[in-house]
């Protein structure tokens, strides 16, 4: 059996003292792409933050292995080198800081990590402009800085042109459909399915339905309470398109305390 | 504390790399200072009568003012009595005729500051000056620029060979009397460094000189004069290193540059005297007069620098834009970290008509460090059309620091244009944690975000100096971040 790359067990966790993850259970293998859905403050982009490990979130118990490791003993920027990107919600601004300059630095270190040869500048660029096609993204943007006075579309494209160069292992994007018109969600949801590989995996949140008309999940997870209370193939999204999230929200609290009923449903790989 | 908080500052911070001593015999006037001090350094350059006139008279008016205290800056009194005020690295017979008699110690000191002087080694494209303590040991590519009647000298130098020119200029834009620190400067100095742009020339080389601090409880009181006639063009640029020493020294320099009608001089520093440790033991006090005339019309003045060591820093560059339509400009990012205080910015004098000056400050405060910009615009009723452009930006790195912004304005001519921004930001953990997500470590992080913040600044400066001054970013910033 192949390994996983992503094994959450009971992982709980929350913000001062504060539970928001209440006993995660996920595995996800090579190729597959994962959506967890579910309504506000349920603890999506928390889920995405404990996973890149970012700071002021305590884990209360549980195990989050990645690629056989135990991911969180390893500091965020190792996390990133051993390939886990994630695409934020809210990509941050760095101002005076030029793209190519930054992405470079950001590919370089992953390829010393991996204990490859660093690319030099020209390199660098003859990749970058292959990718950034990709994401049909203005070549200006590289001499731009990082993220700054870019639209809400520009940065979340943005993120996922990082994406297409960094190649991880395992991308988490969150909520990269918010804020997106129609034409950039085909633009994003195209360029994510063409990193799709069958060794890598894709773990997609998101709170609407529209995203995975255009990027097929394997797996649709709800997260509700900090639980994941239901799992299923993409009729489950559609399903949630229809009647919301209130039908499911009921049996949540039913479960508590079991790990919920979809623990380990989505092992079927 | 956070986890990544503790991480941050469980970060070593890396050793001041140019804190080493180099052991010379050193000929050094005993502590003190009176007039038979100011006689024995003019008798030891064998200095002209006039020159001797001008440092006692610079004395004698130094007695009758009183240290200032309205910077933001706090240290105990300096007891001027107990300061040495001359040393210079003991010479053989008549000293080195050229560079290649130079101790080879102290060639090697400089060697390891990254600064080689030996014919073969020299930097390319760049000629220096290399001053220790109180005299300078060599200048390198002198015959190179001579043949365009280019001077670059020594101070002491110049005042033997050109005495005509050094008379004409000297104090003509920091009179003796213009503060406590620049009539100490002009009563004692003992070296620096001497350009002269002739007419309609470009000087086809960057112009350099290095200071060393080297011996202890030594001051250093340096002159740089730099003249740009008509239509010239030089760009110069000067950097420091001391040793790291319990005791504070003083360092009072003093630079003039006086540019005439459509000359052009860029003046470039990267300051990196020994800042003192971790706890404020310590470092250089580094009290600084530098000024420039924009005599002529069409002349430009342009200051750029990088202020990253000294226990404190008082200094402000400035521009007198005298000549219609000359342009004054000033660059500057200043760091504190751990105790370091830095009080500075520049003074743009406009007279002339059509004046323009643009003002563009970066401070960046760590630990405990204290960052504070002061700023003079002033138009005068004669500066007709004159535009001023300011910009103020601070950084703040961890919750100990602080950073002030002083902005003066004084205009008197109703068609002036005078703007001024200022910002006060944080370094944001979202910033670090987008980079860390990337794969980048936390302090590679830091010094990329600060060199975003920077970079107005940093292009300014010539390419080479750019780099090393954006490695000298991190560096000083090293296990700072909270």
């Amino acid at each position: 059996m192949k390994q996983a790359i992503l094994e959450i067990q009971d992982l709980t966790a929350g913000v001062e003292g504060k539970p928001i993850l209440k006993g995660i259970n996920l595995r996800i293998y090579p190729g597959e792409v994962h959506a967890i859905m579910g309504p506000n403050g349920s603890g999506k982009s928390t889920l995405a933050a404990v996973l890149a490990g970012r700071d002021g979130y305590e884990i209360t118990a549980g195990r989050v292995a990645y690629l056989g490791r135990d991911l969180l003993e390893l500091a965020p920027e190792d996390r990133a080198r051993e390939g886990l990107f994630l695409a934020f919600q809210y990509p941050v601004e760095i101002p005076g800081v030029n793209s190519t300059y930054f992405l470079k630095a950001a590919l370089n270190e992953i390829r010393k990590h991996r204990g490859q040869p660093e690319l030099d500048a020209m390199e660098f660029l003859t990749l970058v402009k292959d990718k950034i096609q990709l994401l049909e993204l203005n070549e200006d943007l590289l001499r731009r800085s990082v993220n700054e006075g870019f639209s809400g579309g520009e940065k979340k494209r943005n993120e996922v042109f990082q994406m297409a160069v960094l190649e991880p292992r395992l991308a988490v994007l969150d909520e990269t459909d918010s804020g997106l018109d129609i034409d950039a969600l085909k633009i994003v949801s195209n360029g994510v399915n063409k990193l799709r590989r069958p060794d890598n995996a894709q773990l997609v949140i998101t709170h609407y339905q529209r995203l995975l008309d255009y990027i097929i999940p394997d797996y649709v997870h709800v997260l509700a309470d900090g639980r994941i209370v239901r799992t299923g193939d993409r009729k489950l999204a559609l399903e949630l398109e229809e009647k919301g999230y209130d039908w499911l929200l009921k049996p949540a609290s039913a479960a508590a305390g079991t790990g919920g009923p979809a623990a380990g449903a989505a092992q079927g790989g | 504390m956070s986890t990544a908080t503790e991480t941050i500052a469980g970060l070593v911070r890396k050793e001041y790399k140019y804190g080493f001593v180099t052991d010379v015999e050193t000929e050094s006037a005993p502590p003190g200072l009176n007039e038979d001090i100011v006689r024995f350094i003019s008798a030891k350059k064998r200095e002209p009568e006039f020159l001797l006139e001008w440092r006692l008279r610079a004395y004698r008016h130094w007695l009758t003012m009183r240290e200032p205290n309205w910077a933001h800056v706090h240290y105990p009194p300096i007891d001027y009595q107990d300061s040495v005020y001359y040393s210079a690295p003991k010479q053989k017979g008549d000293g080195p005729r050229s560079l290649e008699e130079v101790d080879p110690k102290l060639l090697e000191t400089y060697e390891k500051l990254g600064i080689p002087l030996k014919e073969r080694a020299r930097l390319a494209g760049v000629a220096v000056d290399a001053v220790f303590d109180s005299v300078s040991v060599g200048t390198t590519f002198k015959k190179q620029l001579a043949e365009k009647g280019i001077i670059f000298c020594s101070f002491s130098e110049a005042v033997q060979e050109h005495p005509a020119l050094v008379r004409k200029y000297l104090g003509t834009v920091v009179p003796y009397t213009d503060n406590f620190f620049a009539a100490l400067n002009s009563a004692v100095f003992s070296d620096g460094s001497f350009c002269f742009i002739p007419k309609g020339v470009r000087c086809p080389m960057e112009l350099s000189t290095y200071f060393r601090i080297n011996a202890a409880n030594t001051g250093q009181f340096e002159r740089t004069l730099i003249v740009a006639e008509e239509g010239a063009s030089v760009s110069y640029l000067e950097g420091c290193t001391a040793p790291m020493r319990d005791e504070h020294q003083l360092h009072a320099a003093v630079v003039e540059l006086i540019a005439l009608d459509q000359a052009q001089i860029k003046y470039s520093t990267v300051q990196n005297w020994y800042p003192g440790d971790a706890e404020g033991r310590g470092g250089i006090y580094n009290f600084v007069t530098k000024r420039g005339l924009c005599k002529g019309k069409h002349s430009k003045i342009s200051w750029t620098q990088v202020e990253t060591g000294s226990a404190i820093t008082w200094k402000y560059p400035s521009c007198i834009l005298l000549g219609d339509h000359s342009t004054g400009e000033f660059y500057s990012v200043a760091v504190t970290n751990n105790y370091q205080q830095a009080d500075t910015g520049t003074k743009m004098v406009h007279v002339g008509r059509n004046t323009r000056s643009t003002i563009v400050s970066k401070g960046i405060s760590a630990g405990r460090g204290q960052n504070c910009y002061r700023g003079l615009v002033k138009v005068q009723k004669s500066a007709a059309h004159a535009r001023n452009f300011s910009q103020c930006d601070s950084l703040l790195l961890g919750d100990r620091c602080g950073a002030h912004t002083f902005p003066y304005l004084e205009v008197r001519n109703a068609t002036a244009r005078v703007e001024h921004e200022a910002s006060t930001s944080k370094i944001g953990e979202d910033q670090i944690f987008y980079c860390n997500q990337r794969g980048l470590a936390t302090q590679d992080a830091v010094t990329l975000i600060v060199n975003g913040f920077c970079k107005e600044v940093l292009r300014e400066l010539p390419m080479e100096f750019a780099v090393e001054a954006q490695k000298l970013l991190g560096v000083s910033l090293e296990g700072s971040v909270g």
